[in-house]
């Protein structure tokens, strides 16, 4: 082949690519805008919502709001009742959510991942995870509330419990998944019994992730509404006994913010100021525990 | 005058007879037979998928992590079979200590990675574990780099640290047999040395046996050598005859590079 001919070739070639280079710049400029677009919408709306909830919730702060209870209409009161309730009842479902969907994650992701047992369990979990919460509320009053002949705090607990269960159970086996193999066989290899390499080992190699799944887990039920609507129900006054009907703040902020009374719309939003700052909490939390990994 | 410097045949510590072993129905090892002498270094060479890790991980049963593996045949350490053996499988482990390819450094500090396998099998008080952990990560030509960080994380450590940390952790619950499942590959040249210089301190208390990739390195620091391929084992002998005067033409083809 000549010169030319080897100098013609390489010109035509160096066209093709600047046009292939140039239509791919376009592509990367459309598909850039889109996902900019998409992201503005998104951060547009939770703005907003964020905005809404600090201005009208900032307003109806006091410190009557923390230590009263709440109010018959148009008279001055606060929501401690429902802040405590709702303290009450998550912590109770945490505290007995957390381990069981530890344990049944462990089970999943140690000791026997592919067994049937174990896909049935996964099935039904995931079933679980994405049930409607309004579903769970209604089960555990047919079950507890109907037996018992009672709205209870402890119903609500029970409801809430279901919820953080699936979460915990599905994010403990992820978790433990991502652990690499060759940690696990190292510690068997210095002839570690089963149950210490996974609590001494795989456990606390994947500790962030699983806590972070459980605060995920309280953030989600701090602002449930649903479960709760019929079981704990609500209450006007200050109660510990979990054995009667319980407030809550998201049930209070249904009932408040649906009613005409100017102070009962008031505290809801001052409730929807507290969830959010909660929830919100929670998730930093979360993201500082998977950040400070191991 | 009698030769003085001619070698005691030395013991044999763990011997292989007739040993096969599958994945699921893939015949990887093809009836082995292996005499490792005792506080000597014996280096399994090979091309990858020989089998040469294979053989490494029924010394201490590994393999028994994963069902659909299996072994037959007879590996006996001291006489005695580990294979049937109606000991706990966690004693075996103690006596033949591993270490991996990849560095495993177990999420805790650096004391509590040594601890952590001593307190399995002894109950020590504290002093007696701070002697324990201060001896293991000497031996592993440690002590000096991270005595004054024992209580940070073991991760923090750099690559061929983490690795005499892990060999650190394996001496430290007093093995008799010491398997390295290429140790090396994933250092650098100077961690590499380092590491050598320790398995030849390591072989005057343990017996040693390394599978490594690295040929130079099996001829720098073994005195046993055993050439696999595809499952078989071809060729077993001293290191030295191994590599300027194997018997077999395939181990001299592996070990010229003329080999495939």
């Amino acid at each position: 082949m000549s010169t030319a001919q080897n100098l013609l070739n390489a010109k035509a070639l160096a066209e093709t690519r600047q046009a292939r280079f140039a239509s791919r710049n376009r592509v990367n400029k459309i598909a850039l805008t889109l996902s900019l677009a998409a992201m503005a919408f998104g951060v547009f709306w939770l703005v907003w919502i964020l905005w809404e909830t600090l201005r009208q919730g900032v307003g109806g702060l006091a410190i009557a709001t923390f230590t009263e209870m709440t109010p018959p209409p148009n008279e001055a009161g606060g929501i401690a009742n429902a802040i405590f309730g709702s303290f009450v009842m998550v912590m109770l479902a945490t505290f007995v959510g957390t381990p069981i969907g530890i344990m049944a994650g462990i089970y999943l992701a140690e000791y026997n991942p592919k067994g049937w047992l174990a896909s049935v369990t996964r099935f039904v979990n995931d079933i679980l995870l994405s049930a409607p919460s309004i579903v769970i509320g209604l089960f555990v009053y047919a079950v507890v509330v109907a037996y018992f002949k009672t709205f209870s705090g402890l119903a609500g607990a029970l409801a809430l419990a279901l919820i953080v269960i699936p979460v915990v159970i599905r994010t403990t086996e992820n978790m433990l998944q991502l652990v690499p193999p060759g940690l696990r066989e190292a510690a068997y290899a210095l002839g570690t019994p089963k149950w210490k390499v996974i609590l001494s080992i795989t456990l606390r190699a994947a500790r962030a992730g699983v806590v972070t799944g459980v605060l995920l887990a309280v953030a989600r039920i701090a602002g449930e509404t649903a479960p709760l609507l019929f079981t704990a129900l609500n209450n006007q006054f200050w109660t510990a006994d979990v054995s009667q009907p319980m407030a809550s703040l998201p049930v209070t902020i249904f009932k408040f913010a649906m009613s005409p009374y100017e102070n009962w719309q008031q505290l809801a939003w001052a409730g929807v100021f507290l969830i959010t700052i909660a929830v919100l909490a929670l998730n930093i939390l979360a993201r500082v525990l998977t950040r400070t990994k191991h | 005058m009698p030769n003085t410097v001619a070698q005691q045949p030395s013991r044999s510590k763990i011997s292989v007879k007739d040993l096969n072993f599958y994945y699921g129905k893939f015949h990887a090892l093809k009836g082995i037979n292996l005499e490792i002498p005792e506080n000597k270094v014996t280096a399994f060479i090979g091309p990858s998928g020989c089998g040469k890790s294979t053989l490494l991980r029924t010394f201490n049963r590994m393999f028994e992590l994963y069902p659909e593996q299996r072994a037959e045949g007879t590996i006996a350490l001291d006489g005695e079979n580990l294979l049937t053996s109606k000991q706990d499988v966690a004693l075996i482990r103690a006596k033949v200590g591993m270490v991996f390819q990849k560095p495993t450094p177990f999420p805790m500090s650096i004391y509590d990675n040594i601890a952590f396998g001593v307190k399995l099998f002894e109950n020590l008080s504290a002093s007696e574990m701070d002697d324990r952990v201060e001896w293991a990560l000497k031996k592993a030509a440690l002590w000096t780099e991270v005595r004054d960080k024992l209580q940070q994380s073991g991760s923090g450590l750099s690559g061929g640290q983490q690795q005499r940390l892990c060999i650190a952790r394996g001496i430290a619950i007093k093995p008799e047999v010491l398997l390295l499942d290429e140790p090396c590959s994933a250092l650098d040249p100077i961690s590499t040395a380092k590491i050598e210089e320790l398995i030849a301190e390591l072989k005057n208390e343990y017996t040693v046996v390394i599978v490594t990739h690295n040929m130079q390195q099996a001829a720098r620091c073994s005195d046993y050598t055993a050439y696999m391929y595809l499952g078989d084992l071809i060729e077993f002998g001293a290191t030295e005859q191994m590599f300027f005067k194997p018997q077999r033409k395939e181990t001299e083809d592996y070990i010229t590079g003329r080999f495939g």
